[in-house]
């Protein structure tokens, strides 16, 4: 992957299957979700943070979330002869704990969150808030909502599903990052098909930018 | 997995074969097959228990097992649940008048602020499968639901299930109560969802954390037996 790499030349398709090789030059490497690859570039390009490299993870390792900390592990034993400093762009992201005891061993640092939407909207504010009934998206969810949620769910082949899904469920809070009208309504739309209410908050990038920042 | 066609006739095969094709429909999520094989067994007076245990528990132990191994997934799963559903809404009145073996009570549910709850449903079915009463309290479970209900209801264990890294401390909150009221050592403690492990039911006090369902089922079945030896 050439260091010149741009977002737009980045697709969401091989963020999620492949991830992505490295972007950068910088002395310290964030190994990140594939989902945060966008937010990551861009958070480095608004406050010139080019002492960072970028390497993703496929972001589908969502749906298995069992296999995250074996992923990140692998990839930091891979990367941390290059580098002088590691930071690892993960939340807990469902594993129970695992991804923390890992990077505890591994002396690398993570986001103290469980996962990518309690960061973005603040984690303590997140909790404190226990939207119990709602249905969160981000930007990369928005937009790859039909291979993270819709097939994943079987709601392609089987709608009927749907309530026993989402049943419990009355909100789609749209987490944004950016100003996006046409994502706004991607959002919007993917609301109408869980058959939920919408609601939009600009989140930006929450966390993450302070989470970067920290070995400038 | 059936390789058969759509003209397949149910009651024109013998039992063996019938049983056989039940597992399939099971596997594929055939919900209207799944009810029209019971009542076909039911009217060649197979016992309600038999037709549990020996079709639709076995059945589901396949979708359980290859779930574990990857091999299917959450919305397979479902719909093989839903047709198991299916088959049990007829067996279930009929068992209690047939004498089926009662095994024990358990109250399960999702613990406060969690919403998750297809592994719950699918744990509550087997162990109903394996002849527990069960009382589902649904999502979303403050402590006093839990003990509340094991107390009035007089039961033998308490499920509790949790699929976020935020909600699964809450089951801790629910042992340290039933501590605090000196009752812990009347219940049989079983967690589970995916983000637990054994460690962490170590951790908080559970007596076991259990995988899966057909895990938890084995488990429930043992800590009854020693709870009868100790009586
Ligand atoms: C399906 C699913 C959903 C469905 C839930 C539908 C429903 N009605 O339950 C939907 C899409 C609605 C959903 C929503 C959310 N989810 Co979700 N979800 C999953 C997913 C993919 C599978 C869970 C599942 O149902 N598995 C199938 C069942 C059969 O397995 P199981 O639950 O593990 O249960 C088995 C065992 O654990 C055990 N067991 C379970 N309970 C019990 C209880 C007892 C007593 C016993 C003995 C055993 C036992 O036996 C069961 C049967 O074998 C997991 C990821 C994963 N692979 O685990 C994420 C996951 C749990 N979700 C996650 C998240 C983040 C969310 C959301 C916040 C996402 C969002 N975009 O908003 C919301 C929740 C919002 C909120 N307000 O809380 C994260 C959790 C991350 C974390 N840090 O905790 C996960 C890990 C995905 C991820 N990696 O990001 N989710």
């Amino acid at each position: 992957m050439s260091q010149d790499l741009k977002p737009r030349d980045i697709t969401d398709d091989s963020l999620r299957d492949q991830g992505l090789s490295s972007v950068g030059a910088g002395k310290t490497l964030v190994i990140a979700c594939g989902a945060l690859a966008r937010e990551i570039l861009a958070i480095i390009d608004a406050n010139g943070l080019e002492h960072l490299t970028l390497t993703c993870l496929p972001a589908i390792l969502h749906n298995t979330p069992h296999d995250i900390p074996k992923a990140v592990e692998d990839a930091v034993n891979k990367h941390k002869d290059d580098y002088d400093h590691i930071l690892v762009a993960y939340g807990d992201c469902g594993t129970g704990g695992q991804l923390q005891s890992v990077c505890a061993r591994l002396g690398v640092e993570m986001i103290d969150s469980p996962h990518c939407y309690a960061f973005f909207d603040g984690t303590t504010q997140f909790l404190e808030r226990g939207e119990v009934t709602s249905f969160f998206l981000t930007d990369f969810l928005a937009r790859q909502f039909d291979a993270f949620v819709w097939k994943p769910l079987g709601l392609d082949r089987y709608p009927d599903l749907r309530d026993m899904y989402f049943g419990n469920y009355e909100t789609l809070v749209y987490l944004a990052q950016t100003d996006d009208p046409a994502l706004v309504q991607t959002a919007k739309d993917c609301a109408a098909r869980l058959g939920l209410k919408f609601d939009l908050r600009q989140t930006g990038y929450g966390e993450l930018t302070g989470f970067l920042g920290k070995r400038a | 997995m059936s390789d058969q066609g759509d003209d397949l006739i149910l009651s024109e095969l013998n039992d063996a074969e019938l049983v056989e094709q039940m597992m399939d429909d099971l596997y594929d999520g055939l919900k209207d097959e799944i009810e029209e094989a019971v009542g076909i067994l039911l009217e060649r007076g197979w016992v309600p228990y038999d037709i549990l245990t020996k079709s639709l528990v076995l059945g589901m132990q396949i979708v359980g097992d290859d779930f574990r191994d990857g091999i299917l997934f959450v919305p397979e799963v479902l719909r093989a649940a839903q047709a198991m559903k299916g088959g049990m809404a007829i067996l279930k009145p009929l068992l209690v008048e047939t004498g089926a073996p009662k095994m024990g009570k358990m109250v399960i549910g999702t613990v406060k602020g969690d919403i998750h709850d297809i592994g719950k449903n699918l744990v509550a079915m087997m162990m109903e499968g394996a002849g527990f009463e069960i009382i589902d309290l649904g999502i979303n479970n403050p402590a006093e639901d839990y003990i509340n209900t094991a107390i009035n209801e007089g039961c033998d264990i308490i499920g509790m299930s949790a699929l976020l890294t935020t909600t699964m401390p809450y089951m801790k909150v629910v042992i340290d109560q039933l501590k605090e009221m000196g009752k812990r050592d009347d219940y049989i403690v079983l967690v589970g969802g995916a983000p637990l492990n054994e460690e962490f039911g170590t951790a908080i006090g559970a007596d076991a954390y259990c995988d899966d369902a057909a895990i938890a089922v084995e488990t429930a079945k043992s800590f009854m037996l020693r709870k009868h030896n100790q009586a």
